[in-house]
């Protein structure tokens, strides 16, 4: 299909043949210290093995996001050439970037692997949880809605592990949460009771009903993400890299325009990318040229503002803003 | 600032980023100005983007940033302006990235430092220049050393309040010297700083007679990789991958190297099983490798087709780890309830969990001098102590002094699955909680029912545990019983604790383990005894819980009677009775470890029989406790 084709972009599709690179880690492997990258890689890893052999249903959140992305080509290195030892789901609110939805339907079809899609709309249908978006409101969104949607997710699939993409550079309360992170069983996040985490030794005991969100992206920093997609060659969706789209300034951030938000201001059309991938109807778009994963990391090493800061309406909403949501069981 | 390596840029091959990464710790308070160094760190390397620095204006007073409230991460931190938890902050330079593992100094949080200090290859200590190296500095050192980090920083602070005083710097930096070579850290420097004003933490500062490097320049340096890939082999498996279609000799065990070098052809050695084989192939996901080292995740296939899984140790014949079910360690207590000797917990140690029983609290670390204390009768949060682990199954571990992962263990509270502990080992004896075979031997059958043979006797075997002070009149009780019994039918054998001494424990003096030792053999001996069809009666001090635990289980598990008998006689009226002298001694100093005087007796909570000297005669004891032997045959 020529046109999801389009939609994707290789990292770096000037870069050669990957004996090249292994070459490269087997020569320095021995003598020195390893790439600051491949020591996160290893303990990425070793997170994945332990899960799976611990706990009895994990599942892998999945987005699309270059994070998840990661996450992704993480769980490659820990079970291949094995299967997975658990599917792949997303919670899709219906707000997506069709990009995304197109990229995250490739890619998992790719790896052979299951996907689980749980919607935010069930949730409404089912009356689990009510609207809180409203196309005329820019900022408005479904996205503390898709807490009961993951919530029920998890209690249907009688999931006890869902791995995550969250860093702790990303903002200050992450900062403090455990890459085991313990949910009860409503799916709450008690700052004040989290296990210690020693070397790397996880306790991932839990009783029936309880679950562990588990973050092997916790020590990466969203310059290692960039640069692990460039080492590793991934694709990402084509919204990640600079394109002309017609957008709208409200509050600050340039949103896109689309079918879920009504534009608050006059639309225009400008060379962007975005930074982070959530819903169209909150997540903002910077002006950027860069078209290639080299460029990215150089826009995003010269940047003096945080990802979450820049593009994210839900997080700028207060300073406990990520606290709070956490504690009711967000991501 | 960060810009991609321009050699990958160059060659068109992406190497990552090329850096090294650090992972440090950083101890001390706010009153030191740990936070604000940690700000003054990540805003001097233009590491602090514009609106985290927005927020700190907004926070800060008189237009200077709140530096310290950069590290603040949780709401409660916040509002109360202390450090609870471990925040973990990231940064990096062009020579290196930065993991900082942020911790709180007060005593109070010991558990966060320990947590911060786990993963740590460098401690940066805060020291105030007008308060010079305090108790709580001296805490934060000896922490840092007891958990392996080989390189410590003192950042002297404050430098700006006593005037740049050089004598003052120095006076400081030879104590902080002093105390590392007393902790065997051979990597120990200082600096003279002000956080604040930023005087050599990024860029030179105001001590012109400061020549050495500002403290970044120091972290970029540093060597912590030489020893990557030293000492022996070891590998703990942690997943088996079973490729699709794969036949059984194409499983790959996969792990995280945690010593040592791997590479293809590798003798290895599989523990516990003892197995030997080679390593025909080191695979990661990318292709095989030629050779791999901590912190690898790899996974290897065998020459052999072995029944490897989980848990089990890949490591270099003839240097292998030890094994045993006796764990002497140290551990830093972390639940708010205490802990105490006869305990069970779970233990995890690299890949494997085996339940495990605590044996003793054998003293507590004096942080301040590193020096043992007398040992509590319970560890409390945030204590450091020494005890001792008799585990469910062997487990196979190295001193942590020689590896911080196979050295390294957790322990988990089996009911709030809580981990309550961080364990470091420090020996590894064979000993410990009685096995359920022995390897190699297996228990040899007679072929003859017990009913049967106990039928053509005309008897019952069970065994009588008396428990209690020395001279409390256990001696005199078990004879008497041990007489009516005979009396009256029954084949009884006196097993008196001294006697057994002479002979079968020779061997063993009184510390806690050979206590219990003592005390495991006797149990044997009273099973075998029991089983037999005769009435053991063991007259024992068994001052511990566990240990009578232990012949209990052992009797219960062999469906044999056990009747724990409590010899309740004040310890004023024993002593007054004193046959063989010995409280005097023991009051006198001259003899060690005597129960009730200089060592603890824990009392049986629930005893199936309890005696009271003081009240009731020698044959009426016995009597009831025949009886009490009956209703356990026979009951009604």
């Amino acid at each position: 299909m020529p046109d999801i084709v389009s939609g994707l972009i290789r990292a770096s599709p000037s870069v050669s043949s990957k004996p090249d690179r292994l070459s490269v880690r087997l020569s320095c492997s021995r003598v020195t210290a390893p790439d600051h990258l491949h020591a996160l890689e290893s303990e990425a890893v070793h997170v994945f093995r332990e899960v799976a052999a611990e706990l009895e249903r994990p599942v892998l959140l999945f987005s699309g996001g270059k994070d998840s992305i990661v996450l992704l080509r993480l769980a490659e290195k820990a079970f291949r050439p094995g299967r997975f030892p658990f599917p792949v789901m997303h919670v899709d609110t219906g707000h997506n970037f069709p990009e995304v939805l197109e990229y995250r339907d490739r890619r998992v079809e790719e790896i052979g692997e299951r996907l689980i899609v749980a919607k935010v709309e069930d949730s409404i249908a089912a009356g689990r949880a009510r609207e809180e978006w409203d196309a005329s409101k820019p900022g408005s969104s479904r996205n503390r809605l898709q807490t009961v949607t993951l919530l029920d997710a998890i209690e249907h699939g009688r999931f006890d592990a869902a791995f995550g993409g969250a860093r702790r550079d990303e903002e200050r309360a992450r900062a403090k949460e455990r890459i085991f992170s313990f949910r009860d069983d409503f799916g709450q996040w008690d700052p004040r009771a989290q296990r210690p985490e020693v070397w790397n030794l996880y306790n991932g005991r839990i009783r029936r009903g309880e679950h562990v969100r588990v973050f092997p992206l916790s020590n990466w920093t969203e310059l290692d993400i960039w640069h692990y997609i460039r080492q590793e060659e991934l694709e990402l969706p084509s919204i990640y890299f600079a394109h002309e789209r017609e957008v709208f300034e409200h509050d600050g951030m340039l949103y896109a325009v689309s079918e879920y938000v009504e534009p608050s201001s006059e639309p225009f059309t400008e060379s962007v990318r975005y930074r982070t991938v959530g819903d169209m109807t909150i997540t903002g778009a910077v002006r950027s040229s860069a078209t290639v994963v080299a460029d990215v990391i150089s826009e995003i090493a010269a940047t003096r503002v945080t990802e979450r800061g820049e593009t994210r309406a839900d997080d700028r909403t207060s300073e406990a803003a990520m606290e709070d949501r956490k504690r009711l069981g967000y991501f | 600032m960060t810009v991609p390596d321009s050699t990958a840029a160059a060659t068109g091959v992406p190497t990552g980023t090329g850096k090294q990464l650090l992972r440090l710790a950083t101890a001390g308070s706010v009153d030191d100005g740990k936070s604000t160094l940690i700000g003054r760190l990540l805003l001097d390397a233009k590491l602090i983007l514009q609106d985290t620095l927005d927020a700190l204006h907004r926070n800060g007073t008189d237009g200077a940033p709140d530096l310290a409230s950069i590290t603040d991460g949780l709401r409660a931190e916040r509002e109360q302006g202390i450090t609870i938890d471990v925040a973990y902050r990231y940064f990096t330079t062009p020579r290196r990235a930065f993991i900082i593992a942020d911790t709180p100094g007060h005593e109070r949080y010991t558990r966060n430092m320990v947590t911060g200090a786990s993963t740590a290859q460098l401690a940066v200590i805060l020291i105030d220049a007008r308060h010079g190296i305090i108790e709580q500095s001296r805490r934060h050192a000896c922490l840092s050393g007891l958990l392996g980090i080989r390189h410590m920083v003192a950042a002297v602070n404050k430098m700006d309040l006593v005037d740049w005083d050089e004598s003052r710097f120095r006076a400081i930096e030879s104590e902080f010297s002093a105390l590392a070579q007393q902790l065997g850290v051979h990597d120990a420097r200082s600096f003279p700083i002000s956080a604040l004003n930023g005087d050599n933490v990024v860029e030179r500062g105001a001590a012109g007679w400061y020549d050495g490097p500002p403290l970044l320049e120091h972290l970029e340096a540093v060597d912590v990789a030489s020893d990557r890939g030293a000492g022996p082999l070891r590998l703990p498996v942690q997943w088996v991958i079973r490729p699709e279609d794969g036949a059984r000799g194409e499983r790959r065990y996969a792990g995280q190297l945690a010593g040592g070098t791997l590479r293809p052809g590798d003798p290895v050695v599989v523990l516990p099983a003892g197995s030997r084989t080679t390593v025909t192939a080191v695979e990661t996901h990318d292709g095989p490798l030629e050779s791999a080292a901590p912190p690898d995740s790899v996974s290897v296939q065998l020459a052999d087709d072995l029944d490897v899984g989980r848990g089990e140790l890949l490591c270099s014949p003839g240097q292998l780890p030890a094994s045993g079910r006796r764990i002497e360690a140290t551990v830093c207590w972390m639940s708010e309830s205490p802990l105490r000797a006869g305990e069970h917990v779970a233990l995890k140690h690299t890949t494997r969990t085996v339940r495990a029983a605590v044996e003793s609290i054998d003293s507590l670390l004096d942080l301040t001098t590193l020096g043992d204390g007398p040992p509590p009768d319970e560890l409390s949060l945030n204590d450091i102590a020494r005890i001792t682990l008799r585990t469910a199954a062997p487990i196979v571990a190295d001193p942590y002094t020689e590896n911080r992962t196979t050295g390294a263990f957790i322990l988990i509270d089996e009911d709030s699955n809580d981990t309550v502990a961080a364990g470091m080992v420090r020996r590894v004896r064979a000993g410990g909680r009685e096995p359920e075979h022995s390897p190699g031997v297996t228990w040899h059958e007679s072929g003859l029912e017990r009913e049967h043979r106990w039928d053509s006797l005309g008897t019952r075997g069970a065994t009588v545990w008396l428990t209690g002070l020395p001279a409390s009149g256990k001696s005199t009780i078990a004879a008497q019983l041990e007489r009516i019994l005979v009396e009256d039918g029954h084949p009884a054998y006196f097993l008196d604790g001294d006697n057994l001494r002479h002979g079968l424990s020779g061997d063993l003096a009184f510390s806690p383990a050979d206590r219990t030792e003592n005390i495991r053999r006797v149990a044997h001996v009273a099973r075998l005894i029991a089983d037999a069809g005769m009435v053991a009666i063991a007259s024992l001090v068994s001052p511990a819980h566990h240990d009578r635990a232990l012949a209990r289980e052992l009797h219960e598990a062999a469906g044999l009677p056990f009747l724990e008998v409590y010899v309740d006689t004040p310890v004023e009226v024993a002593e007054k009775r004193d046959p063989k002298g010995l409280y005097a001694l023991a009051r006198a100093g001259r003899l060690q470890d005597f129960t009730g005087v200089s060592a603890p007796y824990e009392v049986p909570e629930q005893p199936d029989v309890t005696v009271r000297t003081a009240e009731e005669d020698v044959s009426a004891s016995a009597e009831r406790l025949k009886q009490a032997l009956e209703r356990l045959w026979f009951p009604a």
